[in-house]
């Protein structure tokens, strides 16, 4: 194994028991954890596994095999950012209508207590 | 034509809506003008104003709802929609807060709902006598989603950024599921040709605002221009719920 392997392996290690643990402490919720999951574990294999690595590099025409590595990490960034986009607009979506609902609910409610009754206290 | 007094042709319920962002120099006055005309309900739609808005247009004898955070026009008149569905109303007139739109047109816009000819009632200031004038920066825009909006509906409208209209509950009661989010009169046209409404213009007075800035810049302009451009296409292949 060379340097660069072994620099691999440690890292997409680190980062996927990192995952797990962020996970486990309920800091991170299991939807949004499996993308992280997937990209770690399968970097973490094409390091080890590195005949592997060459020869899906060969396949698709890429001479330097390690730089399949970043093709798969740039894969998964994209993915998690469109994920999160759409996570996002939902909550907007879900947000405005919160903030309606709490405008039409407030319409209903009686009238506050007018200013008057302060002064007496 | 002057009000909904009881015996006029098929009495309907209207709520006269005005959506307000920091107006509170300008909502007293259009309030108190449109009581002075007609006896219908007006809500306004305080979208997180950070000044006395909400409390102008209540002591100016409006139904006012507060919204707790700036929403933008369409979700702050959506929220319009959602109350007028609860509250029963037939038909919504929508005019700006800032002055602009001239309160004695109300009765114009409700005509061709009273009489059933149409779904939705745009007030256009090129209609008629046209004593609008705008800059050449603005007409530009408003040319530009002529072409657009005549184009995808096979229609002739004048005035497509209009936001002096009026609609009736059935139009309300899918806006109230369905409506642009920022700026929705150009990306409503769409809608409604895809619902098949049926959509008519009538001629209505426009002026320059009362008080207060526009909310018009250059830079918002432009965002405006491929925001609206781009919602409109999406809304032409866009699934309607």
């Amino acid at each position: 194994m060379n340097r660069l392997a072994i620099l691999s392996v440690v890292t997409s290690t680190l980062f996927l028991l990192g995952i797990l643990e962020l996970v486990r402490r309920r800091r991170l919720r299991e939807e949004y954890s499996i993308l992280w999951l997937f990209g770690s574990v399968i970097i973490l294999v094409l390091s080890v596994k590195q005949s592997w690595l060459n020869w899906i590099s060969t396949l698709v025409g890429i001479s330097y095999p390690p730089s399949f590595l970043f093709l798969v990490g740039m894969f998964f960034i994209f993915m998690i950012l469109i994920h999160f986009s759409i996570v996002i607009s939902k909550l907007m979506r879900m947000n405005k209508r919160l903030i309606q609902e709490i405008a039409l609910l407030k319409s209903s409610l009686p009238p506050e207590e007018p200013p008057q009754n302060r002064k007496e206290q | 034509m002057q009000s909904s007094t009881p015996g006029s042709s098929p009495d309907i319920r209207v709520l006269v809506v005005i959506p307000a962002y920091c107006e509170e120099r300008n909502i007293g006055s259009v309030v108190r003008s449109i009581r002075n005309l007609f006896h219908h309900d007006i809500l306004v739609v305080n979208d997180g104003s950070t000044d006395n808005t909400g409390e102008a247009a209540r002591k100016a004898g409006a139904i006012t709802l507060d919204l707790p955070c700036n929403l933008g026009i369409g979700g702050a008149v959506q929220t319009a929609y959602m109350y007028a569905i609860a509250h029963g109303y037939d038909a919504i007139v929508r005019l700006d807060a800032d002055g602009q739109h001239e309160p004695a047109d109300i009765e114009r816009l409700l005509e061709p709902l009273r009489d059933g000819t149409a779904d939705a009632v745009i007030g256009s200031r090129f209609l008629g006598e046209a004593t609008y004038r705008a800059s050449f920066f603005r007409m530009t825009g408003i040319r530009f989603f002529r072409v657009l909006v005549n184009l995808f509906t096979g229609c002739k409208f004048t005035d497509p950024t209009s936001g002096f209209f009026a609609i009736n509950r059935h139009l309300m009661q899918f806006y109230s599921a369905q409506y642009p989010s920022d700026y929705p009169e150009v990306d409503s046209y769409i809608l409604m040709h895809r619902l098949k409404i049926r959509a008519v213009e009538v001629p209505v007075r426009m002026y320059e605002r009362e008080k207060g800035k526009s909310s018009i810049t250059p830079i918002r302009a432009i965002y405006y221009m491929v925001k609206v451009t781009l919602s409109f296409l999406i809304n032409r292949i866009g699934r309607i719920e």
